[in-house]
């Protein structure tokens, strides 16, 4: 499974991960605090600066990450000019695109494993009371494991609905795909159980 | 307890798989992806607790990195869009969906089913939806629902499809149907 973190390498990846986040809840805070169209220009052009930082392919890639939000800003900016007030559409489109931008380059900064490290400490209060957190652990494992297997299953199952009819599929194969999950599920269960069990 | 970690993982898998299936243009040309529908399965089949934890793990799964999500997006900049709020409700809303499910043993399952599944995956969702949407875009929560009132029905045709898939999972493992075991 390909995880989102760039392989462009910047100086941002050897940063540790608890730092970056802790960063980016503050820098987040605060563009949620501030209103003026001048701070958030600003802001907006220091973290393009920072994706620019790391090379034009990266800035690029950063921006194509953005390109999922234009219905919410094209929808911003027609209700506010309606409303007569386009100046405080602008802030808030900008500042909904730093803020994504931002959360985007801790993504693209860190691997897989640093923030799997994140969520094994934030999950230590949780040990501390006496819960076992090896399942959450074990439980992301196989969600990257057998998320591929799933969406290939799913994709023979529409492939086989193709060979007999016309049309294609769309809610036909969920219950297929849903027994073929549950019956996986149930043999990972046996087996798990066969190796010693998980507590 | 094998048997719910490896339920529970599964689930997560398949809100993911649903996020690869095509997605379905309603006629009015408003796109909606499975991945609700996977959500609304996971409080439907695996009942509350199980379903919430199941809906949960997807996200820690989005939020550390992977695209899960339906066009491969993923990251934590999703945690901070407009559409935020939606994500945060899933976890509650699949826990309220199964609640319903675990409760409710009059009727026939794919009607229960399917009235959790509204009651889950729609209304909780959208309410924080809604909240999220209100908060990032800077407008009042009468303005957000307008906003995402489009989306309504293709979320009810999933959530008729859920009672039916969740009948018909019935049918076929009655014994993993957890929500009813």
């Amino acid at each position: 499974m390909i995880s989102l973190t760039s392989p462009i390498e910047t100086r941002a990846h050897a940063w540790p991960a608890g730092v970056k986040l802790l960063g980016l809840c503050l820098a987040t805070m605060v563009l949620f605090s501030q209103n003026g169209i001048v701070f958030h220009a600003c802001a907006f052009l220091c973290i393009a600066a920072t994706y620019a930082s790391a090379g034009l392919v990266f800035l690029r890639y950063g921006a194509a990450r953005l390109w999922g939000l234009w219905p919410f800003v094209v929808m911003v900016l027609i209700w506010h000019a309606v409303t007569q007030d386009f100046v405080a559409g602008l802030v808030i489109s900008i500042r909904l695109l730093s803020a994504v931008a931002l959360a985007n380059l801790v993504t693209l900064t860190t691997k897989l494993s640093a923030m799997i490290d994140v969520v094994r400490f934030l999950a230590t209060p949780l040990r501390r009371i006496g819960l076992k957190t090896q399942q959450l652990e074990l439980g992301i494992a196989l969600v990257v494991r057998f998320t591929p297997v799933l969406a290939h299953k799913g994709s023979q199952l529409s492939d086989a609905w193709r060979a007999r009819s016309p049309k294609r599929a769309k809610w036909n194969i969920v219950v297929p795909l849903a027994v073929l999950a549950i019956d996986d599920a149930e043999y990972l269960a046996e087996a798990l159980k066969a190796r010693g069990g998980v507590d | 307890m094998e048997r719910n970690l490896t339920l529970i993982a599964l689930f997560a898998a398949l809100i993911a798989a649903l996020g690869l299936i095509p997605k379905f243009t309603l006629g009015f040309g408003v796109p909606i992806t499975a991945q609700t529908l996977g959500v609304m399965l996971c409080g439907t089949v695996l009942g509350a607790r199980r379903g919430g934890l199941a809906a949960l793990l997807f996200l820690v799964l989005v939020a550390v990195g992977l695209p899960l999500l339906a066009g491969g997006r993923g990251g934590l900049g999703v945690f901070t869009s407009a559409s935020a709020g939606f994500l945060f409700g899933w976890p509650v809303g699949a826990f309220v969906t199964g609640l319903f499910v675990e409760k409710v043993r009059a009727g026939s399952l794919a009607v229960t089913s399917g009235i959790a599944s509204i009651l889950g995956g729609i209304i909780v969702v959208y309410g924080f939806g809604i909240v999220g949407m209100a908060f990032v875009l800077d407008k009042t929560l009468v303005e957000a629902t307008l906003l995402v009132t489009a989306f309504i029905p293709g979320d009810l045709i999933k959530a008729i499809v859920a009672g039916v898939v969740t009948a018909a999972l019935f049918k076929a493992r009655p014994n993993s149907v957890l929500s009813r075991a």
